[in-house]
């Protein structure tokens, strides 16, 4: 059934006239055309799909449109402010912390979630924080440390 | 390359505006003494022009058969063209896996991109550099050996301000020019882009989101399709029944010669309609799992290859003080990349355009032509960024579905596996059985090898210690395997083969030394010659800081030692573990890894591939099994099938053992093949108990703790 959803995407109002049941993911990767956020299993089990909802790291293949109703969403593609990446993404690029870069923006938005929650974060938070993410070429310890030296420019914030 | 697709490059460079055409008179497989893998089917062609253009503005386009999937290969085979050409880095752009661009390739698998490609590419570039230079030296009025080449501008060496840059030589115009002379080769100490380690160049389109896989093209009219399945491998469709999705609106149903599937410009839509298809197969009972599969390889394992033998096993018997006999197991691995299988096809004016995640863009033109009756030189395969393949990434079955389905509706089509579809076809890393009897003399020599690998195949079963009285027999090498041996497709998988042949001969290896009551360490080092082995030992042990201690210690806490050789880089691994002695759960708290893999083209990129290798070795090593009854594949997501997770991985160093007298050997590989070895070894040394099977889980490091 059709309906009216509107939520922030990336800072930007969208308004869509669709059915609220469909995937948050596939609603993205299609009508809105933003293909940063990967399929990869289709049941939360990987991470790939990974978002952000009201400062809250989602998984976009279990959400539905509707859940967004109102709601600020950030994707990989608006991570970056005026051209200038986020010290996440400048991390992750600096350490070579991704290989065939396909779990890659799902890892940097969970990993966006997890500073959100602890700007300081422990070793062991960013551990425990990624664990639910899957990265099958093996960049884990990269990752880890690109998080580390990402919390240390200012938890990982623009500013 | 045929005649045909050589024309159509042209035309491609063409396209790009002038630039350099230039002839060599050289026969090109001279250019190069590598291991020439191609040879057999196809050689690299002869002609720089396949490899290199270079505009009018100096840029320069490196045009790669083989494709990028992780390993690193766009940033190391653009500082190889960098440094042979005399350019800066930046000023290469790389095109990957496109059939109408780059020269053909086998495919990307066996770590022989930078051991076979990398010698083609250099000697391209460097050829290249000649060429340039001599047109140089006329324009300028100096001979060649007075001249320098940096940052792609010849100069006069004595009076820098006489210069002339490679697009000014190239000057829009198409240039055909001969050099009578084979270049030369940058040497090691020369190095200025090699052997460095520059930001991967496809580090920034990853992190923003904007690296494009194939499932992120999108064409105008798409349909995104979903695939009738068969519940189990070798079952047949007998009736099916898609009236129900007739209700749907906007969904296309085709049945066409095997090939059920629902489109619809929504992917949720086909998603729905094919939950609605009424289909039956029939059941190709077979009576063969998990548990039994390993006396059914044995059975079927048909007449062995025999890579090695030497002296005489009976001989070798009577000098044994004491004989080991010993059958290790392991069963299928999935290659599970993050990156289902996907394909996108469009079918226009008798041409077809594929975008394919595939490490075999070149074999998968030749099949999705035969299979759509096309001539192959109106299928053009374009490979995007690929989301992992681990060897699993060739058969390419989704472009051709997504090519059929393209042709039968004339829209453009993306086929997607889903995560089950992925487990259910993949080609599994194959189950397999080793028997080894083995043993060593009075003096504590190795005297007796005795090795017969079912199911596996033969790499990493060589033998580098020094037995005198060997055999090695290979029982179904993947890919040749007999008929029957294997409930469903098997393939290579990261070292195919070889994670299986170390599992078994490291433990065997440590057994005897353990025998012999020597340190494994300094066993290994006694029972080998081979300099290159003893250079990776000596390394790791240094790194790690190896003293011999009596083992086992049978704390709970342990440490193994492994080695082997892969893709012609040698490789050693120590690793620390910890064994929870009441729920038998393996930690892995540090691995130490060298490696000698010759000149080394980026390090930091090395690097990578060895802790890449390290950490997907813990899956194989711990956790992955695909869980099968008869035909039928039961694991089919992340929820059951275990992928290593950041809290498994451990304190990982790695070491670059130096060797500039070798050219460039293979990375992708090689640190993984001991991990299996090496984490069994520590498991031993922290409990007293042997783990003959992979994966290690913890209900079977309980079972054997219990047996001790």
């Amino acid at each position: 059934m059709s309906e009216i959803i509107r939520f922030k995407l990336n800072g930007t109002p969208v308004t869509l006239d669709t059915n609220a049941d469909r995937r948050l993911l596939w609603v993205l990767r299609t009508d809105l055309e933003l293909t940063g956020a990967k399929y990869g299993c289709g049941e939360g089990q990987c991470g790939s799909c990974t978002v952000i909802v009201d400062g809250r790291a989602v998984r976009s293949c279990q959400a539905s449109l509707g859940s967004v109703q109102g709601k600020a969403v950030t994707t990989i593609e608006g991570l970056a402010l005026d051209g200038k990446l986020h010290p996440l993404q400048q991390a992750f690029q600096e350490h070579g912390a991704l290989q065939c870069g396909y779990c890659t923006p799902g890892m940097i938005m969970n990993a966006y979630g997890v500073l959100l929650r602890h700007p300081n974060p422990t070793r062991e938070q960013i551990v425990q924080g990624m664990q639910p993410n899957l990265c099958r070429c093996g960049a884990h310890t990269r990752i880890i440390r690109a998080i580390e030296v990402a919390a240390g420019r200012n938890g990982g914030s623009h500013d | 390359m045929t005649e045909l697709t050589r024309m159509d490059r042209r035309e491609f460079v063409t396209l790009l505006g002038g630039g350099i055409v230039v002839v060599v008179t050289v026969p090109f497989e001279s250019l190069w003494d590598a291991l020439d893998q191609q040879g057999r089917q196809r050689g690299y062609p002869e002609d720089i022009n396949a490899y290199l253009h270079i505009a009018q503005d100096g840029k320069v386009t490196l045009y790669s058969g083989k494709i990028e999937m992780g390993q690193g290969v766009m940033t190391s085979l653009s500082q190889m063209a960098a440094e042979e050409l005399g350019v800066s880095l930046d000023a290469v752009h790389i095109i990957m896996g496109d059939t109408a661009a780059c020269p053909w390739d086998m495919g990307t698998f066996g770590s022989l991109t930078t051991r076979v490609f990398g010698p083609a590419v250099r000697a391209a570039a460097a050829q290249a550099r000649l060429i340039l230079t001599d047109l140089a030296a006329r324009r300028l009025g100096v001979a060649r050996d007075g001249l320098t080449v940096e940052n792609g501008v010849v100069y006069v060496t004595a009076a820098p301000s006489r210069r002339a840059s490679y697009g000014e030589l190239a000057n829009g115009q198409r240039i055909t020019h001969t050099v009578d002379q084979k270049a030369v080769l940058r040497a090691v100490r020369e190095f200025g882009v090699m052997g460095r380690s520059p930001r991967r160049l496809d580090g920034i389109e990853k992190v923003t989101g904007a690296a494009k896989y194939a499932g992120d093209i999108r064409l105008p009219g798409m349909l995104y399709a979903r695939v009738l399945r068969s519940p189990a491998h070798g079952a047949t469709l007998q009736r099916m029944d898609a009236s129900a999705v007739a209700a749907m609106r906007d969904v296309t149903v085709v049945s066409e010669d095997g090939l059920v599937a629902v489109l619809s410009a929504d992917p949720e839509t086909a998603e729905r309609a094919l939950k609605l298809v009424r289909a039956e197969f029939d059941d190709p009972a077979l009576a063969v799992n998990t548990e039994t599969i390993f006396d059914h390889l044995v059975r079927s394992g048909g007449t062995p290859n025999t890579p090695e033998a030497a002296g005489d096993l009976a001989a070798g018997q009577r000098l044994c003080t004491r004989t080991y006999d010993v059958t290790y197991y392991n069963g299928y691995v999935a290659h599970a990349p993050i990156e289902p299988h996907t394909a996108v096809a469009e079918v226009k004016d008798g041409k077809a355009t594929v975008w394919s995640s595939t490490q075999g863009p070149f074999s998968q033109q030749a099949t999705i032509a035969r299979e759509i009756g096309f001539p192959p030189e109106d299928v053009r395969v374009i490979t995007p960024y690929v989301g992992g393949g681990f060897g699993g990434k060739m058969a390419g079955l989704q472009a051709v579905e997504a090519a059929r389905l393209a042709k039968f509706t004339g829209k453009p089509v993306q086929v997607a596996w889903t995560r089950a579809e992925e487990f259910f076809y993949d080609s599994f890393r194959p189950a397999a059985v080793v028997k080894i009897v083995s043993g060593v003399d009075g003096e504590g020599r190795l005297a007796l090898w005795d090795y017969q690998v079912y199911g596996a195949g033969a790499r990493g079963s060589d033998v580098f210690y020094d037995v005198p009285n060997r055999s090695v027999r290979v029982y179904g090498e993947w890919g040749r395997a007999p008929d029957g041996m294997h409930p469903f497709a098997v393939g290579p998988w990261r070292a195919p083969a070889a994670n299986t042949n170390r599992f078994a001969a490291e433990q065997q290896i440590d057994m005897m030394a353990l025998g012999a009551g020597v340190d494994p360490l300094e066993f290994r080092l006694k029972n080998t010659k081979d300099p290159r082995m003893l250079g990776v030992l000596q390394a790791v042990a240094k790194a790690y800081g190896w003293k011999p201690a009596p083992s086992p210690s049978r704390t709970g806490r342990g440490r193994g030692v492994a080695c082997g050789i892969d893709a012609g880089t040698y490789v050693a691994h120590v690793a620390d573990v910890t064994v929870d002695l009441q729920t038998g759960k393996i930690a892995v708290e540090r691995v130490v890894c060298a490696q000698d893999m010759g000149v080394v083209v980026n390090p930091d990129g090395a690097r990578m591939q060895m802790e890449g290798c390290i950490t997907m070795g813990l899956g194989y090593a711990l956790s992955e099994e695909v869980r099968f009854e008869g035909r039928r594949v039961l694991d089919e997501s992340f929820a059951t099938y275990q992928l290593p997770r950041f809290s498994w991985v451990p304190a990982i160093e790695t070491v670059l053992v130096s060797n500039d007298g070798l050219s460039p050997q293979g990375g992708g590989e090689p640190a993984i093949i001991n991990m299996g070895a090496v984490i069994a070894n520590a498991v031993f040394d922290a409990t007293g108990a042997r783990m003959r099977r992979l994966p290690m889980t913890p209900e079977r490091v309980l079972a054997e703790i219990r047996r001790i």
